[in-house]
Formats: C-alpha cells, sequence, structure tokens
C-alpha cells in the first residue's frame, strides 16, 4: 500500500475535524476525496503532507511516517493547496524555474511528466501568474507539483473555482498521471467527478462514509429512484418535503430526485398527492441512479441515523 | 539551479516587481535623510535680538559686532528705554534682549568688571538656553581676548570646549540617528513582512513541504535584504558627506563592517518578528509601534539616555540602535577605531546570536 491511514483523528478545539479516519490506497491509483465543505478533506490532507500532526493515529506514505519522517517525505511529495499557492507576482516561466529549484532540479519544459500540460501553458509563459485564468493557474499550479517528479500527489480541490471544460481538462490530465505509476490522492467538492478515480472515499464531517470503485458505489444503490420533471420545480421540492412518504428529494440538474421511504409507494400515489397540493403539469418516471444520487443517500442516511 | 541562489533569485523578483517596495526601500531613506538634516535640527540661526546700549562706546561697539558676525543673531532693533523690551520679547519680534550699563567701557578700565544683562524669551527654554549659552560664550571669548597683552592677574578662567562638534552642528546628531532608524525599520519591517506574505498567501504551505530547511528559507527570504539595506547605508553615508558635511573621520571599512553587522541584527529581529505574526498587517504594526517608537525615543537619537527616568534608561539598554549610533558617532566623529567600540560591537552581535537562535527554535516546520 502506497498510503496508509490508520485511525486518524484530529479536533480544532471543539469541533472534531476527522474522526477515526481509516484508508488505504495502493501505488498508482487515482483516488478521489470526496465530500462537502468542512466535511475534513483539507485537515486529511495536510496531515498527509505533514503540516499536521494528527491528535491520534498515523498515516504512511511510501513507508515514510508522516510524523517522524516528514523530512523524507518532503522529498518525495507534490502538493497542490487548496487555495492558489503560487506566486502571482512571478511569471508561469519563473514560478516553474523557482520550484524546480527548490526541488534541486532544472526546469525543463520537455520533462516527461508536464510536456503536455506546459504545451498548453507555453504560450503565456512571460504572463504573471496573477493575471492567468483559473483553469490556467490550476495546470500551472500542478506543473510546479510535478515538476520534481513526485511519487505521490497530493491535490486539495484542484477543480474547484473552474469552469467546466477546464475542470475536464485538468482530470484528463491526470488520468494520464495514472500511466506513470505516480499514486494520486485528489479531493473535490463536485460529486460527478468522482467517476474518473480509480477508487472513491465519501467524507462527510470527518468520518469516512464509504470507500468503492464508482462502479460499486453505484452498485450498492438499493432504492428506489424516481426523476421528477416539472416547471414548477421550487414548489415541487418544498411540498415533497412535507410528504410522509419521502426518504429524501433534491434537485438534479433540471429536474428532481425523489426516494420515498420503500419500494411501495407509487408514482400515482405521489402524483396524486401533489395534484393535491396543487402542482399540475408533473412527470414522474422511475431512474437509473448515478454517482451523486449514491452519495447523497449516503449522506441523507448519516442525517437520518445521527 | 542550486536551492538557495534559486530562492534569492526569486525574492528579488519579488522586490524589484512590486513598486511599493521599491519605494519604501530607496524613497524613503533619501527623504528621511534630508528632512532630518534640514528641518529637524535643533540649531538656532539668525536669531532676532534687540540691544539696549546704555553706553554706545567702543566696548559695546565690538562686542555687538562679535555677537552680530557670529552668525547666530541678527540685529532686530536698537532700542533706547527699558519699557521697549517688554514689548519686543512678547510680541516675538525678539527673543533676546542684550543690554549694556552706562559707561561700559570706563567701568572696565576702572573696576575690571563692567556689566551686561541678558533677557530672554524662555517661552520656549531649551531655545533660550541655548541662545543664552551662545552668547554668553561670545562675550567671554571677547573678554580673553581683551586680557591677553595686560599685565593683570591671571584669573581662572571658565572655559568650556564643545569638543569634536565645536560649532555644535545638529546635523552631526542627525546623520547617525537616521541611520539607525531607517536601517532598522527597513531591514525588520521588510524582512518581516515579506515572510507574513507568504503565510498569507499559502505559498508557505507549498515551500514547507519541499525539501527546504528552515534555515534555508529564512536565509533566502534575507539575503536580498542585506545587499539593499547595505546600499542604503552607502547612501546615507553619501548624502551626510555630501550634503551636509558630515566628516567621516575612522575607518569607511570600520563603519561599513559595523552598519553590516546592525543590518544582519536588525534583519534577525524581523524574522523574530515574522515568527509571531500571521498576516503583513502584523508584522508591520509591530515593526513600527516595537520599532519605530522606541529607537526613535530611548536610542539617544532625539533625546540623550543620560537624562531620561532611570526605567526609561534600562529599556533603553535593550535598543539596539542606541549601540549603532554610539558606535556610529565614535567612528565618524571622533575617527575612533575598532579599540574604543569593541564593547558595543559585542553587544550587538550578541543580540543577533540570541535572535537567530530564538526564531530557529519558534520557526515552524509545519502550520500549527
Amino acid at each position: 500500500m502506497e498510503i496508509v491511514i490508520d485511525t486518524v483523528s484530529k479536533a480544532y478545539g471543539n469541533t472534531q475535524a476527522l474522526d477515526e479516519v481509516s484508508m488505504s490506497v495502493s501505488r498508482g491509483e487515482l483516488f478521489g476525496l470526496i465530500g462537502p465543505d468542512g466535511a475534513g478533506k483539507t485537515t486529511l490532507m495536510r496531515i498527509l503532507t505533514s503540516l499536521l500532526l494528527p491528535d491520534k493515529g498515523r498515516a504512511e506514505l511510501a513507508g515514510l511516517d508522516s510524523r517522524k519522517d516528514f523530512k523524507a517525505l518532503r522529498n518525495i511529495l507534490g502538493y497542490m493547496p487548496g487555495r492558489f499557492s503560487l506566486y502571482q507576482d512571478l511569471s508561469v516561466e519563473e514560478n516553474l524555474t523557482f520550484f524546480a529549484s527548490i526541488f534541486g532540479e532544472k526546469f525543463d519544459p520537455d520533462f516527461y511528466l508536464i510536456r503536455d500540460i506546459y504545451a498548453q501553458l507555453a504560450p503565456f509563459k512571460k504572463r504573471l501568474a496573477g493575471r492567468l485564468s483559473g483553469g490556467m493557474k490550476q495546470k500551472l499550479a500542478l506543473c510546479c507539483a510535478l515538476i520534481h517528479k513526485p511519487r505521490i500527489l497530493i491535490l486539495d480541490e484542484p477543480t474547484t473555482g473552474v469552469d467546466a471544460v477546464s475542470r475536464k481538462e485538468f482530470w484528463d490530465m491526470l488520468s494520464q498521471l495514472r500511466q506513470e505509476q505516480i499514486t494520486t490522492l485528489v479531493s473535490t467538492p463536485y460529486m460527478d467527478e468522482a467517476v474518473r478515480c480509480d477508487r472513491v472515499a465519501l467524507i462527510q464531517a470527518g468520518k469516512i462514509m464509504d470507500i468503492n470503485t464508482p462502479a460499486g458505489v453505484v452498485d450498492s444503490f438499493k432504492p428506489e429512484l424516481y426523476s421528477i420533471a416539472t416547471p414548477h420545480i421550487y414548489q415541487t421540492l418544498l411540498a415533497l418535503k412535507e410528504y410522509n412518504d419521502t426518504y429524501s428529494v433534491y434537485p438534479f440538474g433540471q429536474v428532481i430526485h425523489f426516494i420515498p421511504t420503500d419500494a411501495s409507494v407509487s408514482p400515482h400515489k405521489v402524483q396524486d398527492y401533489l395534484t393535491k397540493k396543487g402542482i399540475e403539469a408533473v412527470s414522474i418516471t422511475p431512474a437509473l441512479p448515478n454517482i451523486e444520487d449514491c452519495f447523497m443517500e449516503l449522506m441523507q442516511d448519516e442525517h437520518t441515523n445521527g | 539551479m542550486n536551492r538557495f541562489t534559486g530562492f534569492v533569485k526569486k525574492e528579488f523578483l519579488h522586490i524589484i516587481r512590486d513598486k511599493r517596495t521599491m519605494l519604501i526601500l530607496f524613497g524613503i531613506p533619501i527623504v528621511q535623510i534630508l528632512l532630518f538634516g534640514y528641518v529637524l535640527t535643533n540649531e538656532i540661526k539668525d536669531a532676532n535680538i534687540a540691544i539696549l546700549d546704555h553706553s554706545k562706546d567702543e566696548t559695546t561697539a565690538r562686542i555687538t559686532n562679535k555677537l552680530l558676525s557670529s552668525g547666530y543673531f541678527r540685529l532686530q532693533s536698537t532700542i533706547e528705554s527699558e519699557q521697549e523690551i517688554e514689548d519686543l520679547l512678547r510680541s516675538g519680534k525678539a527673543r533676546l534682549v542684550i543690554i549694556f550699563e552706562s559707561n561700559f567701557k570706563k567701568s572696565m578700565i576702572r573696576d575690571g568688571t563692567a556689566r551686561m544683562q541678558i533677557i530672554a524669551d524662555a517661552s520656549d527654554p531649551n531655545t533660550a538656553n541655548m541662545l543664552v549659552s551662545y552668547a554668553n560664550a561670545i562675550v567671554a571669548d571677547f573678554s580673553r581676548g581683551l586680557m591677553v597683552g595686560q599685565a593683570l592677574p591671571i584669573k581662572v578662567d571658565q572655559q568650556v570646549r564643545m569638543l569634536y562638534n565645536e560649532e555644535l552642528k545638529g546635523v552631526f546628531m542627525f546623520v547617525p540617528g537616521t541611520m539607525a532608524l531607517i536601517l532598522m525599520l527597513l531591514s525588520a519591517m521588510m524582512t518581516s513582512i515579506s515572510i507574513a506574505r507568504e503565510k498569507e498567501q499559502g505559498t508557505m504551505e507549498i515551500l514547507l513541504v519541499s525539501p527546504l530547511r528552515p534555515v534555508q528559507i529564512v536565509l533566502g527570504k534575507v539575503t536580498p535584504y542585506i545587499g539593499m539595506a547595505f546600499i542604503n547605508a552607502l547612501v546615507i553615508i553619501a548624502l551626510g558627506v555630501l550634503v551636509f558635511g558630515m566628516p567621516v573621520r575612522g575607518s569607511l571599512i570600520l563603519l561599513m563592517a559595523e552598519s553590516f553587522l546592525f543590518i544582519c541584527m536588525a534583519l534577525s529581529l524581523g524574522i523574530f518578528i515574522s515568527t509571531m505574526a500571521n498576516s503583513q498587517q502584523v508584522a508591520m504594526f509591530i515593526s513600527v509601534f516595537a520599532l519605530l517608537l522606541p529607537t526613535m525615543l530611548l536610542s539617544g537619537f532625539i533625546f540623550p539616555v543620560e537624562n531620561m527616568h532611570w526605567i526609561l534608561q534600562g529599556i533603553s539598554h535593550i535598543i539596539p540602535a542606541k549601540y549603532y549610533i554610539i558606535i556610529v558617532k565614535n567612528i565618524m566623529i571622533k575617527g575612533a577605531g575598532f579599540l574604543f567600540v569593541w564593547k558595543e560591537t559585542l553587544v550587538l552581535v550578541g543580540m543577533m546570536a540570541l535572535l537567530l537562535l530564538a526564531s530557529v527554535k519558534k520557526f515552524k516546520t509545519r502550520l500549527e
């Protein structure tokens, strides 16, 4: 196992940021850490990068203990913090040169790990990093994190605040890195990105809810799922939230996804209820769950049980 | 590329890119030294005086000429009666009135003494003191001149000589003080701010998760500022010499070596401040309040340490600028060699070692 996290806990004052988190990632895996803001993703990543010490438990990366062997560990890590953390007053080229130099390397645009990414940045190499677009900034940050050929790459929400096209391009780059045997741990609040990973862990309120492959997550989805199409999305949502047979209801793109408390609740019954509430022109059809539904369901579980 | 040179190069780029930093680094020192040199000097030139001469003889005329040719005084008016004195002083037209008794020359020849009176406007006591002592010195000098060649018994004659700065030039006081102030503020403030900026912008996080050791980060940050501050020290000395006629009687090399030491001390202080400050604002705040005011007030720059309350005198011992000012004055004005400043030098070295040690201990290799 390339990354082993063993019952790691971390608290800030009274807030339990991580609660006995355990998981492991194998060599060359692209591992996603999915969860809403404040779930503990950043804290976990900072513990892995040796920036924070866990209150309890231990983490081991490439056989190095994050507490004892932090000096050796920092030689093999590539890290991209959640906030854009490059020098905004330096140009693209100067940033790359600097980050190469602190690892004792020379910046080489043809270096195989960054060649493809840098090709997109090259037209802007004289531009100050602060004047790049959001997507370009993240590509530059990824380049800087890769420049010393890290064994493990840790990326904290690299696609947050980036447009959809750039997000897709970014994930394409991560997929390519998998072939280089670089273990990548990436966190994201966007559930749709989970399908791009080999395995994902859903984290919420400092606890790991589920660890599985994206397909495995979808397969484990048990309940009935209905898609409700209506022009009155907001009223329908409100009405269904008050409905006795509602297990879970949430907007899903242009439609509403609805999970009844049990399979015996038929679409007709729901339709009747909505008609009584004065909401017409509703179409209810069974839907196939995708990964977001699974996460919504897992999070719903936590709410009802906790 | 070598890790360290890469870091220093990056730091130079930061400084050059930021116009505000450049302005602080090179604009402020020049403005400050000129301001202090021209405006804040405490010497007095061309003070208006009035003269009431009841005698109007040759001797009083000679004394009056000597006073007016000194450059300190300018004749506002000659008056005829005591009633006018009050009015002149109160209106501020004259700051000093000099009265010669009648038959001044005659009583001088007959009794060996003659009397004159000096009335000063003491609403500003410092100025009044200074004017009176200028006038006294000039008159004393005059009477010494009279005695030469006379067969009178030699009296014990008070002789005050202002050594090293015989003309009591204020600039001699202000150039070393300003040097200390500027080097202290620039070095400590700029380093503490630039380290705090790395923390604020999150880049420190990446630097920490890299093989760079804390010593490399800190030295990399500080090195460019050593160079900048050293250039500043040269500029200030050049301005002092060329514009204000400040002498450099001792060794210039020793002076620059001591300045280098002081800069390194101030940089260590800046590093120490940055271990406590997480934002640029806090760093700036600590630098200004913990450094600017004590350096100005307690270092002997503006007020002599000897006249302070004993508590403040005690505090002044931990103000690094105090020792640097002593060193600079000794070298520039008295022409002293290293043997005369080794104690102060040792104090600065000690302070620097202590601060560096504390900073390295406090520097966090993690985020908390």
